[in-house]
């Protein structure tokens, strides 16, 4: 190590930071070490990475449209000349539609942590914060969303809006908040009576910039780890809800809709089903390695 | 399974969600009345959120009964007919009651009751969800204590990573691959379906549970095929619970073995069968039942994807199939049926948490 590298590395592990930016950057860097450490959680980032390099360029490295038949080749298995992965019913190369079916996913599952997580975090902070009526009220509502069973709510409400994959993600968004705004509100109980946002609080600061300012922000770590961990959930909810033919539509390629395309030919042709499913595993573990390690990594404390 | 959905523990509340046991034992009946009236409010915004998603479905329930050729005069007849052009909170009301008295009006596809044909559907999930929680309890549990006793070896890295892959694997996929390779290469055990057409009604369902039924009926041959039936997707759904189980068993046990107890316990020399088995495994199994009772609620409504996959004639098959055909009192009828089960089950596992935590008890 350069004598400068190794001075910036003791600058970054500084136990008395001589600036906020010192200690910010510091706490990265000692996450970073501690991640780095985690293999499976490394495994989790790479197959993270790789999907988003798949939704971005994906469509480009396809050899094939993923939506132009070719009878007279369909059903060719896997290794076939120019088809890696095999060819479905319709004779459309399962490779080239696996990659453009990456982009839905990313896009439903974006778009569901998108919508979800900062209606939990305001909810859950409000209610923390405001106590009483308010929170009793928010409160019971998302006992009642949590009641609910998440795939059959979903099933009811795309039924009711009719299938299609804007229709998934709100149902599935529907679905999703409510853990959110109970942790949240756990977060938000355990601060709201510090003294800083007392202090806060004194120089006239209103409820809505303290709870925008002050308690959002230290409430920011747990959701993170809380929306990685359910990505994983929440692309499998979306590739159910496909599946059963009620996220996105024919001929889109996506891929829990593809296994259900491939349920037909099974038995003689398992690599139709099997292609996209396998995809669907990897995409989720991935979430769900990556959500584990940065659990271990922004909270120590817990195991679980 | 999303965390269908395929349970992640994330869809679940937690126990660590639960206010602390000290707190409970202050409010004795007091926490009973507030359980009730949680109980009663939830179940009515469980039927407000399917009423509502009854109200803004495109298909006009008017025209699905009187068909499109009907005249106006008629049209309006049937409006009345159903309520449809009184006020909306009166036909919510009218609603809250009927559901109430378990009438969830007639499905258009069988021409049933809803309460009728869900009765007749429960006992095949009910079976599934059963024996697949027995599976989940027997493999989960001895996993999670070996992982959290061998913490750190790679024996609790090949659990965690087996557990890691049960939140990852799409549910009817693996049915379909289950189905793939045992019942069509290996050809171990049978097909999609409760029975093999040879063996349906021979015995007379009488709690409707075949594995009952035909045991209580000595018909042992309609038992090893139900069984053969059964043992796949029970295995399937079975996995995921184990996820569960086993993850939550590992992190309540070492939770118990950093206890100073523990360490008395050793340090007083007693073997280590005794302190593992006894000491800690006493603390342990009383958070893990909410812990199995919350895996079966989701199970209850996880299997939806499976018995779409298997063919299994349950309520998951029922509502799916509804939904397919747009009949939508069925629809509604069972999610209430299953959220409401969800929400019992919830409310049991709390009260076996009470009775049996002694700290908890009033």
């Amino acid at each position: 190590m350069s004598p400068q590298r190794a001075g910036l590395r003791a600058w970054l592990l500084s136990e008395a930071p001589a600036s906020r930016g010192q200690a910010r950057l510091g706490d990265l860097y000692r996450s970073g070490l501690r991640f780095r450490r985690n293999p499976l959680a490394l495994a989790g980032l790479i197959i993270i990475l790789l999907l988003l390099l798949i939704a971005a360029i994906g469509p480009l490295l396809a050899p094939f449209s993923p939506t132009d038949q070719a009878l007279d080749l369909r059903l060719l298995p896997p290794g076939a000349e120019g088809h890696w992965l095999g060819t479905d019913g319709l004779g459309r190369d399962i490779l080239s539609r696996l990659l453009h079916g990456g982009r839905i996913t990313l896009a439903v599952v974006v778009l569901v942590a998108i919508i979800v997580a900062p209606v939990g975090l305001l909810i859950g902070t409000v209610a923390g914060y405001a106590g009483g009526l308010i929170d009793s009220v928010l409160m019971r509502l998302t006992d009642i969303f949590l009641a609910f069973p998440r795939l059959i709510l979903a099933l009811a409400l795309v039924a009711a809006l009719g299938p299609g994959i804007e229709n998934a993600v709100i149902a599935i968004a529907l679905t999703t908040w409510p853990p959110y705004a109970r942790i949240a509100r756990a977060e938000t109980l355990t601060i709201r009576n510090s003294d800083f946002i007392a202090a806060a609080r004194l120089q006239g600061a209103s409820p809505a910039r303290i709870i925008l300012r002050q308690v959002m922000p230290l409430c920011t770590s747990s959701v993170i780890v809380r929306v990685t961990l359910d990505m994983a959930g929440i692309i499998l909810t979306a590739a159910g809800l496909g599946f059963l033919g009620l996220g996105a539509q024919p001929p889109t390629p996506e891929w829990g809709a593809m296994v259900a395309d491939g349920r037909k030919y099974l038995l003689d042709h398992w690599w139709v089903a099997t292609m996209p499913g396998l995809a669907i595993f990897v995409v989720a573990l991935g979430f769900n390695l990556l959500g584990d390690g940065l659990r271990d990594v922004l909270d120590p404390r817990g195991d679980r | 399974m999303p965390r269908p959905t395929p349970p992640t523990p994330s869809t679940l509340p937690a126990a660590s969600q639960r206010p602390p046991p000290g707190r409970r034992l202050r409010h004795g009946a007091g926490a009973l009345g507030r359980l009730v009236l949680t109980l009663a409010i939830t179940g009515l915004g469980l039927l407000a959120v399917t009423f509502f998603i009854g109200r803004v479905v495109p298909v006009d329930p008017v025209l699905a009964a009187v068909g499109d050729r009907a005249s106006e005069a008629t049209y309006q007849a049937a409006r009345e007919a159903l309520g449809l052009d009184r006020p909306l909170w009166e036909q919510f009301l009218t609603y809250v009651g009927n559901a109430l008295t378990g009438d969830f009006g007639t499905s258009v596809l069988t021409s049933n009751p809803v309460a009728v044909d869900i009765a007749r559907v429960f006992p095949a999930t009910l079976e599934l969800a059963t024996v697949a929680t027995i599976l989940g309890v027997l493999l989960g549990v001895p996993a999670g204590i070996i992982a959290a006793v061998r913490q750190g070896t790679w024996t609790d890295h090949v659990i965690r990573v087996l557990g890691l892959i049960g939140y990852s694997v799409p549910v009817f996929w693996l049915g379909l691959m289950g189905l793939l390779v045992f019942y069509a290469k290996l050809d171990w055990v049978a097909g999609p379906g409760r029975l093999d057409l040879l063996y349906v009604g021979l015995v007379e369902p009488v709690t409707g549970v075949i594995l009952l039924d035909s045991a209580m009926a000595g018909a042992w041959d309609v038992f090893r095929d139900a069984l053969a039936h059964i043992v796949l997707p029970a295995s399937i759904l079975g996995y995921f619970s184990l996820a569960y189980i086993s993850r939550m068993t590992r992190s309540f046990m070492l939770e118990q073995l950093r206890q100073e107890y523990i360490t008395t316990a050793r340090v007083k020399g007693l073997p280590e069968r005794t302190v593992i088995g006894r000491h800690a495994l006493g603390n342990v199994w009383v958070p893990l039942v909410t812990v199995i009772a919350l895996s079966y609620a989701t199970l209850l409504e996880g299997s939806v994807l499976t018995e779409i996959v298997f063919s299994w004639p349950g309520l998951g098959f029922y509502i799916t199939n509804s939904l397919l055909n747009a009949d939508m009192n069925a629809v509604l009828g069972g999610t209430v049926v299953v959220g409401a089960v969800f929400i019992g089950l919830n409310l049991l596992s709390d009260g076996l948490y009470r009775l049996l935590d002694p700290r908890a008890r009033p």
